[in-house]
């Protein structure tokens, strides 16, 4: 594809030949750990064409969408209400984070001992290798963890930036602060576009982004069957392209997969065999193209039924409520909504504990690997607790702290094996 | 007979077992050409099937050995073998080449819960290895050195690049090289120590591995974890076997089932 784009990529000033390299190391890659998959369904070739264009033409979508004059919103979190971006008008895309990219330019600007995710992103663009941050008329950051909001600070000398104040309690004034942000975004959001935020494009918009969540919803409930009727590696790679595939056309792909998901159940097939140890997911965000733990977990003989993390139910769990009539009231539902995500920058975030226990055993599962990445402290420290809740309620657990290097990936493997080994 | 191939870093070991004895033991270094070091320490040798483990584990399944090659992790292994050999341990510290690793043992030397060291090599016979040669002593030999010492600095570096700077630094301040290893010993033992604690350190103490031969080790991990040689200590005849006698142990298990 990289002929066809050249000139696309040139005008957004990305660095060819790195950008040429990541392409081809992400090809490589994406074919050794998803093409290598036994019994994929069809469905799941709309990904793979996704994914192959990821750079290629959903870029070109939206520089066609630039050109029609609508707003490019760029995020990192799934605090930042896509609703509102949609009610503009606007499209609002996930950023390049999730690989080792211009890691040496990006320790210029935060320490080293940062997490790889933060790093990542920063590094994507001091190195002008992501295309969806180069086309971003704004990019919106968020206070989820000191490490993002200091990195934001440094960030916004090389993009145009907004940032949200995440509010770290649940209380009512945690609750009104949230509100007072949601109301200045959606300014910003009209200022941007020049489009105002309307109960009419607002119910709709909700509507579009509630679908999207009612399809991830049913995807994660037809995980619960046994034997799994799809792969971990699969799933993460549909929640990874849900931030930044067109939500429509996404939503009527993934269930259509659905549909094929429920045929296989009822035919009793699976992706695995139905002994084969089940293992949930749970912790920090896994951005495209960090497919290592996943990999490794299944190819040691799992499957990965769940994936508790903001990639994963953390973004899908709740719906925002449909009924209000009026703007205030929309904003209301929506405020509603986002305060019940349990990221682990809250204090105190009781609610995740069950939510983790709910979910190992809505899914049947065998064990939940825990996953922080290294210098994440609130999931680090959360890491300690929900552990302790999973042993109390019988339910085998392992923690691991990791990056994007594939240094470990021989530990990580002994490790996996042997904790499946103490579950089987 | 079946066969338990433990392939480490630093060595590879063989054990094979007929009617749940024991009846053939080998070891050889791993170099670096495992494959060849497994073939010429399997030569001769007819077995029914074969368990490996070990880092090198998956090798062995490639090398079409005539007979069926299964694979467990070394932390299966270590809490098979070394419940083998004392059935009433409840704890199980393997130090190896390159891993450490505490697991709390289950009813039959099933695995409860472990930790292991992450991908740095602090606290490991590596580590050991590296510092003896800052002394110019052998590693067999340098726990005995070691023992020499009576009043050990603190070594905070588990690094062992940085742990060598700053033995260098207090060799440049005149303690004594004895105390100094010493030292280096006694950081291993409380990074170790704390390691158990996290499985939830339940006694006797099953300690296995080649580091397990260090005198110097045993004594001082007795110190830190309040436990008595012998005693609540324990320690088999070649702990360095362990793991190849509990992959054998295995393929026992599995040729039974």
């Amino acid at each position: 594809m990289s002929e066809a784009y050249r000139e696309m990529w040139e005008n957004l000033n990305l660095d060819l030949a790195a950008h040429d390299g990541l392409l081809s190391v992400l090809g490589k890659f994406y074919g050794d750990i998803y093409m290598s998959q036994q019994g994929r369904l069809k469905g799941m070739e709309y990904l793979d064409f996704v994914l192959s264009e990821v750079h290629g033409l959903r870029i070109k979508e939206l520089q066609d969408a630039k050109a029609q004059g609508r707003k490019i919103v760029g995020t990192f979190c799934v605090f930042v209400p896509e609703e509102l971006a949609l009610a503009v008008d606007a499209v609002q895309v996930g950023l390049c984070a999730g690989a080792d990219a211009g890691r040496e330019a990006a320790e210029t600007l935060v320490p080293r001992n940062t997490c790889a995710l933060i790093k990542s992103f920063i590094g994507f663009k001091l190195a002008r290798l992501c295309p969806y941050t180069e086309s971003c008329d704004l990019i919106v950051g968020e206070t989820t963890c000191d490490g993002k909001k200091k990195a934001y600070e440094a960030f916004a000398e090389h993009a145009p930036m907004h940032i949200m104040e995440v509010p770290q309690t649940k209380t009512e004034a945690a609750r009104a602060l949230w509100k007072a942000e949601v109301l200045r975004y959606m300014e910003k959001l009209e200022e941007l576009t020049g489009k105002k935020v309307t109960a009419e494009n607002l119910a709709a918009a909700i509507k579009t982004v509630n679908a999207r969540r009612r399809a991830l919803q049913r995807l994660n409930a037809l995980r619960a069957a046994v034997p799994a009727p799809i792969s971990g590696r699969d799933v993460l790679l549909i929640n990874q392209v849900s931030f930044y595939d067109d939500p429509v056309r996404f939503t009527a792909s993934i269930n259509t997969l659905c549909d094929q998901l429920e045929e296989r159940i009822k035919a009793g097939d699976g992706v695995a065999p139905a002994d084969a140890p089940r293992v949930m997911l749970s912790g920090c965000p896994m951005a495209v193209p960090n497919w290592k733990l996943p990999y490794v977990i299944e190819s040691s003989g799992a499957v990965i039924v769940g994936e508790e993390s903001c990639i994963g139910t953390r973004n899908t769990r709740d719906l925002t409520d449909e009924s209000g009539l009026t703007l205030e009231q929309m904003i209301d539902a929506l405020c509603d909504r986002y305060m019940k995500i349990d990221c682990a920058c809250f204090t105190p975030n009781a609610e995740r504990l069950d939510n983790v226990e709910s979910m190992a055993r809505d899914l049947k599962v065998d064990g939940v690997i825990q996953y922080a990445l290294m210098f994440c402290q609130p999931y680090a420290h959360e890491g300690i607790k929900v552990e302790r809740r999973l042993t109390a309620g019988g339910i085998p657990s392992m923690s691991l702290e990791t990056d994007y290097s594939m240094e470990d990936v021989e530990q990580l493997k002994t490790r996996v094996e042997a904790f499946l080994e103490t579950v089987r | 007979m079946i066969l338990g191939i433990d392939i480490g870093s630093r060595s590879i070991e063989v054990v094979g077992m007929a009617g749940g004895e024991v009846v053939e033991k080998r070891r050889a270094p791993t170099t670096f050409n495992p494959v060849a070091q497994v073939r010429a320490l399997l030569d001769g040798l007819s077995a029914r099937r074969a368990v490996a483990t070990g880092y090198g584990r998956k090798l062995v399944q490639d090398l079409d050995l005539g007979f069926p090659v299964e694979t467990i992790t070394e932390i299966k292994a270590h809490g098979l073998g070394a419940a083998h050999h004392f059935p009433e341990g409840r704890t199980v510290l393997d130090i190896g080449g390159q891993d450490t690793k505490a697991i709390a043992l289950l009813p039959g030397g099933r695995v409860g819960k472990f930790e292991m060291n992450d991908r740095c090599a602090a606290g490991t016979g590596k580590f050991l290895e590296y510092t003896a040669q800052i002394f110019q002593i052998p590693v067999q030999e340098f726990g005995l050195y070691a023992l020499g010492g009576d009043a050990p600095p603190i070594i905070n570096s588990m690094c062992t690049v940085f742990a060598e700077t700053e033995a260098t630094s207090l060799m440049a301040q005149g303690v004594r090289p004895e105390n100094i290893a010493l030292g280096l010993h006694l950081s291993i033992a409380r990074r170790t120590a704390n390691m158990l604690q996290r499985v939830g350190l339940a006694f006797p103490l099953i300690f296995v591995g080649g580091v397990a031969h260090n005198p110097c080790m045993r004594r001082l991990l007795a110190e830190q974890t309040g436990t008595v040689e012998g005693e609540t200590l324990l320690v088999p005849a070649e702990p360095d076997m362990t793991g190849a006698l509990g992959a054998a142990l295995w393929g026992e298990t599995l040729a039974r089932s």
